[in-house]
């Protein structure tokens, strides 16, 4: 027993947070939403360049070949820098998809492209109304009923969605079956989609617990600073224990979600339980966190002048994509009490 | 990560299993009333010949060298199999670990088997009337007789859990009173049938005779009972309440066998809503059946939690001021996970007593009372929502 990161998953991560913390601050974020195609395509490449877009591609294909479980602490620090950019779409579920369930040409045609950071990868599973970067995506894996194609960006017919959070670009998607490689279709389809969704559920709940680690050290940092009545308002005890009910959240989500990304890499029985109680539990985390530290900042943190409001809008987004809390409570409930 | 037991631990767990499915005994009455605690400490010594009383101690104490894992496993067998709960638990789980750091090795040899084997059950001197939360806040003193080689105490203590059944009790006493607040205390080893003690029973919000109050008239602890040293009591005691709020005293065992039989309690929703019923689940509200969810999937975090505090701590990275943390966690999962089970149980949840018409024998609404001791006992919550803002998160104290 050892539930625990290995001193290499560590290793990389911290390196992956150096990058971020260089290249991704909250300026580069600020930068993202005034710009039109809401992209760092040199912090995309310098990801790619370190492994970490190729990561879950296999090496066959120029990727690293590794699992959900090395993939984990990465994306919970793609979220703590409120990283703009597919990587949860690309990495966490298109890729490994490609390379489980693709025919090997198709495979071959997608992944070596993915893995070098050329080609971006986005999705739609069935119940997904909305694509991530469509726009800039070299292929698209659209589920329609059992059947997954792979979709060319090239020949999708765009309208784009605007999202509060504007360093996240949606579209509603539309495409020509005719255009489109057949990926899986049938039982397979609908467990390839099924097993894309669980990854993808489990990516954003590992997103959600480094944004919402990041608003408590941002809200900790603020509340040290800010003084009013002559003291630090984090001398309060109301103060205090919105952060320590924002700690206690976050503290037990955390392993939680640890325990889906080893459920996924092991191939373990009881995936939908393990998955959706991650993702609930990091949804509810996460939004809880994101009122305490608005609250804690008070009117600065109201403004879009004030860096806050990057990781509240990517926490309520991300918070009910991929299944929001109360879903994945039933599904949990579906497994627990429906004999 | 590695989320397997060895075949050791699993050749452990079975073994525990075994024995527990043919020993635990069925429909215990409550270990906190006279009679009941009389039974409980016959499972004690039934556990403790057996060797199953404390597992992770030393041989020569009682045990069996347990590992951290090895114990995990056994509280949730133990649980898992309808175990009572440990009447020896203030003994076993809180004095121990005090003793074992900071004992002396006739101290050790004088109390460890004797706690383990039930010999002598042991309550905390913690709270008085007027030092509660604000623990640093105690009056009881004890002064100085260097004639007989020891301390007179004087003053009471309240709220002492088991104080009218047990025969030890260990606390805190103030032996500097010109000393700053939280210098000038010493852990004291008492015991209650002392010249000098009195001791009140007071019945519990559950109607037993849990608490006691204990009245102190100039009573003698000679020097060997003094724990860690004269006036380093607070730095003792502290060693002792972090135990209390961590992992020793409330495994997941507990908290997963609890969530599993409000599991079962849902399955049997039916049968259970009486004619004329108009509670949530005769209604068959969903959001009941959320509440059930909920509140297992917050069993399971707590046990996966725990594993990743017991691999830090076997790797050397101890829990620190998280462990309060942990504390808030299970106290407040409890609470919510027998108000579901309350709100299942809809107007029988108020029977009690093997009433006629009692579900479970109305243990629901017991283990609904004895939850809401949880956010206040070993720190109200509200001390441990100070304790991580300061000391996890770094704000500061004033």
């Amino acid at each position: 027993m050892r539930f625990a990161f290995t001193e290499d998953q560590l290793l990389f991560k911290d390196t992956v947070a150096d990058l971020l913390a260089k290249e991704c601050p909250p300026e580069a974020v600020r930068a993202v939403w005034a710009d039109g195609t809401g992209r760092r395509p040199e912090l995309w490449a310098a990801l790619a360049e370190m492994g970490v877009v190729g990561l879950t591609t296999p090496e066959a294909h120029g990727g690293l070949g590794m699992d959900e479980l090395d993939l984990l602490p990465l994306l919970t620090e793609a979220g703590r820098a409120a990283f703009p950019g597919p990587l949860l779409e690309t990495t966490a579920v298109v890729a490994p998809l490609l390379a489980e369930s693709a025919p090997a040409e198709v495979a071959e045609r997608w992944l070596p492209g993915i893995a070098s950071g050329e080609v971006i990868a986005t999705v739609q599973l069935a119940g997904q109304p909305f694509v991530v970067d469509a726009d800039v995506a070299g292929v698209l894996v659209a589920q329609r009923d059992d059947r997954l194609y792979a979709v060319p960006g090239d020949v999708l017919r765009l309208t784009p969605q605007q999202s509060v959070d504007g360093a996240r670009r949606l579209f509603s998607v539309d495409f020509d079956e005719a255009d489109a490689e057949l990926v899986a279709s049938g039982d397979a389809g609908w467990q390839a989609a099924n097993r894309a969704f669980d990854r993808g559920a489990v990516a954003a709940a590992a997103v959600l617990v480094g944004l919402a680690e990041q608003m408590i050290a941002m809200t900790v940092d603020y509340v040290k600073e800010r003084q009013q009545f002559g003291v630090p308002i984090g001398s309060f005890q109301a103060v205090k224990h919105h952060l320590a009910d924002a700690e206690l959240k976050v503290s037990f989500a955390r392993p939680v979600v640890w325990n889906a990304g080893y459920t996924l890499a092991r191939g373990r029985d009881d995936v939908a339980r393990d998955v959706s109680m991650a993702k609930c539990f990091a949804s509810d985390a996460a939004e809880l966190v994101a009122r305490k530290a608005l609250q804690c900042h008070g009117a600065i943190g109201y403004t879009t002048e004030h860096d806050l409001h990057f990781w509240l809008k990517r926490t309520w987004a991300l918070s009910a994509a991929w299944g929001d809390a109360a879903w994945h409570r039933r599904r949990v409930a579906h497994v627990l009490l429906d004999d | 990560m590695d989320l397997n037991f060895t075949e050791a631990e699993e050749a452990f767990r079975a073994e525990a299993r075994e024995w527990l499915e043919a020993n635990v005994p069925k429909g215990l009455p409550s270990g906190d009333t006279r009679e009941g605690f009389a039974l409980h400490v016959e499972w004690e010594k039934k556990l403790f010949d057996a060797r199953w009383a404390v597992v992770s101690w030393p041989e020569e104490y009682g045990g069996r060298g347990a590992s951290l894992w090895e114990w995990l496993i056994f509280e949730e067998e133990y649980y898992r199999a309808g175990g009572p709960q440990r009447v020896t638990q203030n003994g076993i789980f809180l004095l121990a670990p005090t003793i074992f750091e900071f004992g002396t090795e006739e101290q050790k040899a004088r109390f460890l088997p004797a706690m383990a084997a039930a010999d002598d059950l042991w309550c905390q001197g913690w709270s008085e009337p007027d030092a509660g939360s604000d623990l640093a806040g105690i009056k009881s003193r004890a002064v100085r007789d260097d004639e007989r080689g020891g301390w007179v105490i004087t003053g009471q203590k309240t709220w002492t859990t088991r104080g009218a059944f047990c025969n030890w009790l260990f606390g805190l006493f103030r032996t500097d009173p010109e000393a700053a607040r939280h210098s000038g205390m010493t852990y004291l080893l008492v015991p209650l049938e002392s010249e000098g003690v009195t001791v009140r029973g007071v019945e519990r919000l559950d109607g037993d005779e849990g608490f006691a109050e204990v009245f102190f008239d100039d009573v003698f602890v000679p020097d060997d009972l003094v724990l860690g040293g004269v006036n380093q009591g607070w730095s003792v005691a502290m060693a002792t309440t972090s135990s209390e709020r961590g992992l020793t005293l409330r495994s997941p065992g507990r908290f997963c066998a609890a969530a599993d039989r409000l599991v079962d309690l849902w399955k049997r929703r039916a049968a259970l809503a009486a004619d004329g019923d108009l509670s949530a689940v005769a209604a068959g509200d969903p959001a009941l059946r959320d509440a059930v969810a909920q509140s297992w999937m917050e069993a399971e975090a707590y046990r996966l939690a725990t594993l990743a505090d017991v691999t830090g701590i076997v790797e050397g990275r101890p829990q620190g001021p998280r462990s309060s943390l942990t504390k808030i966690f299970w106290s407040e999962l409890d609470v919510r996970l027998h108000e579901t089970a309350l709100r299942l149980l809809g107007p029988t949840a108020e029977l009690v007593d093997d009433a006629p018409g009692a579900v479970d024998g109305g243990a629901w609404m017991k283990g609904y009372e004895f939850s809401l001791s949880g956010p206040i006992y070993a720190g109200t919550n509200e001390i441990q929502r100070n304790v991580v803002a300061e000391r996890v998160l770094g704000l500061p104290r004033k």
